[in-house]
């Protein structure tokens, strides 16, 4: 027998041992429910499984009685947008300032301390102020995403800029490079599958500051829907729309992984 | 004309002085090893040739004027590692500098100049022995393969001179040898100015015309950073016997002995 440390999982093992724990929860999940529910039929705590497809199914299947809207991918649409505008937006100046203050020592100079100093600004504390400047609308809520994750996604993208090797940087010019186009052909190219990175691990975040947005001020919106069902103790809602919400976020991160896999082929195998 | 002149040329770091007292010429088409112990200033030297270092003291010349003080197109330089950009292929990183003057806002080139530019690239790649490798990335291709593309990169440029920053340091002797017949060739082939820097006392004996030792004269071995390397040797290469030889190497062994000491 070999020692603990030199054992491996076997292919099949390893996705048995993935599960494994998935299955311990909902099984640990499904006797507490059914305990509790033997001792009161109208618990509302943890729902069985009957009720989570009836609710599923009454969301995402039926119109709404009030608007006859299908609330779960009115809701999805909603925060799916506001996301990707929000991203999208902190991802562009990301690039743009981190490659600017990354690249060019004059202009870090400058920039850099501001933007250090931004980042320290916990988000939601200028939650108010984006509600009193830019009303209830969508911009409140984008934006908060923007201010959110931009200053991480500019400080890493500036480090990533100020990481390229300076034999690169004395080459270019030895090429006859000048200064944009040093910008354009290293510094842009090579600092985008780290744009990649980056926003895969600010997605979280960005998630957080959205359904915080929408748990405060929206009529829509997955954050919107949950926080509003907890006035009635909808666990039957509340928990398929967290499992649809951590499915989004995987389904994001793990088209961004293959996307810059099949992109940036050079980034990810060169070791 | 000589190309480079060296004017009492002094570099320092506060009290560190690197190098002291260097005069020299070198006539176009010269092809000059480095070598001496580490920390004897090489580096520093090359890179007062590349221009991202200035001198202290007197004066670096390039055609009698001073040598620009950032890295442009009249010096190609190889360095050991990072010399070639990750995210291009072969034939794009050779490509490269091509594109960089014909689109001055775009980097790119399309159409007939693309075609006119991919044939030189090809050519060029060919004559290093790159030409089955054209679509390889950097990471795909073995550390020899690497620096002849970038030797086929620096050179396409044709910069008057080529700056060698111990190239071969990393590669497999049977390699290193291989490399040495084609920097030979490309040099003769392109009239080039090289300045080679190595740590390998061979190399610097049997590659070039002319031989140069960096080593300090005079040595404080308390305070080994108060007096800077000099050229000690300037020897025209295959009119050395084997006691030069063995005498720089005992030379430069012992200052590189000393000063490991003096850094623990």
């Amino acid at each position: 027998m070999k020692k603990l440390i030199n054992r491996q999982a076997g292919p099949v093992g390893r996705w048995a041992l993935g599960l494994l724990p998935f299955v311990v929860l909902v099984v640990l999940y499904l006797v507490a429910s059914d305990a509790r529910l033997a001792a009161n039929p109208n618990d509302k705590l943890l729902p069985d499984l009957a009720s989570f497809v009836d609710a599923i199914q009454r969301m995402a299947f039926e119109p709404s009685k009030r608007s006859g809207e299908y609330l779960l991918w009115v809701d999805t649409l909603a925060s799916l947008e506001r996301l990707a505008i929000g991203v999208a937006v902190s991802a562009a100046l990301g690039l743009v300032f981190g490659i600017v203050t990354g690249a060019l020592p004059l202009f870090r100079a400058g920039i850099s301390p501001l933007v250090t100093g931004l980042s320290l600004v916990p988000p939601l504390a200028i939650l108010p102020i984006l509600f009193i400047v830019f009303g209830l609308g969508e911009l409140a809520k984008v934006m908060l995403i923007i201010i959110g994750i931009t200053p991480f996604l500019i400080r890493d993208l500036q480090q990533r800029a100020a990481e390229i090797p300076a034999e690169q940087l004395i080459k270019m010019q030895t090429l006859g490079a000048n200064t944009w186009q040093i910008i354009l052909r290293l510094v842009w190219p090579q600092v985008m599958p780290r744009l990649i990175g980056a926003v895969r691990l600010s997605l979280g975040s960005a998630w957080l500051f959205l359904i915080a947005a929408e748990a405060i001020a929206a009529t829509e919106g997955l954050g919107y829907r949950i926080f509003l069902v907890r006035r009635y103790l909808a666990m039957d809602v509340i928990l398929p729309y967290v499992a649809w919400i951590t499915f989004l976020a995987f389904a994001i991160d793990f088209a961004l992984a293959r996307y810059s896999r099949w992109r940036y082929p050079w980034f990810h195998q060169a070791g | 004309m000589a190309t480079i002149e060296l004017k009492n040329l002094w570099k320092e770091y506060g009290d560190q002085v690197v190098l002291e007292r260097l005069n020299a010429e070198v006539e176009e088409g010269e092809f000059v090893t480095v070598v001496g112990a580490s920390g004897c200033g090489k580096t520093t030297f090359l890179k007062l040739l590349l221009g991202t270092e200035s001198p202290t003291r007197g004066q670096l010349l390039l055609d009698g004027k001073p040598i620009p003080d950032e890295p442009d197109e009249s010096r190609g330089i190889v360095f050991q590692r990072y010399s070639v950009l990750p995210h291009l292929n072969a034939l794009a990183n050779v490509m490269l500098c091509g594109e960089l003057e014909t689109s001055r806002w775009l980097g790119r080139a399309f159409g007939d100049t693309r075609k006119r530019l991919r044939e030189q690239a090809v050519a060029m790649l060919e004559s290093v022995g790159l030409g089955g490798a054209l679509d390889k990335y950097p990471h795909e291709l073995s550390g020899g393969m690497q620096q002849r593309l970038a030797l086929a990169q620096a050179l396409i440029k044709k910069p008057r001179i080529l700056l060698l920053d111990e190239p071969f340091g990393a590669l497999d002797p049977g390699i290193r040898r291989d490399m040495h017949q084609l920097v030979l060739k490309l040099w003769r082939e392109q009239a080039l100015t090289v300045f080679m820097i190595t740590h390998d006392l061979a190399e610097g004996f049997y590659l070039g015309t002319r031989l140069w030792v960096f080593d300090k004269d005079r040595l404080d071995p308390q305070t080994p950073e108060s007096y800077g390397a000099r050229i000690t040797y300037d020897l025209p290469v295959g009119d050395s016997d084997k006691g030069t030889l063995q005498s720089i190497s005992q030379n430069v062994n012992d200052t590189s002995r000393l000063l490991q000491g003096a850094i623990r």
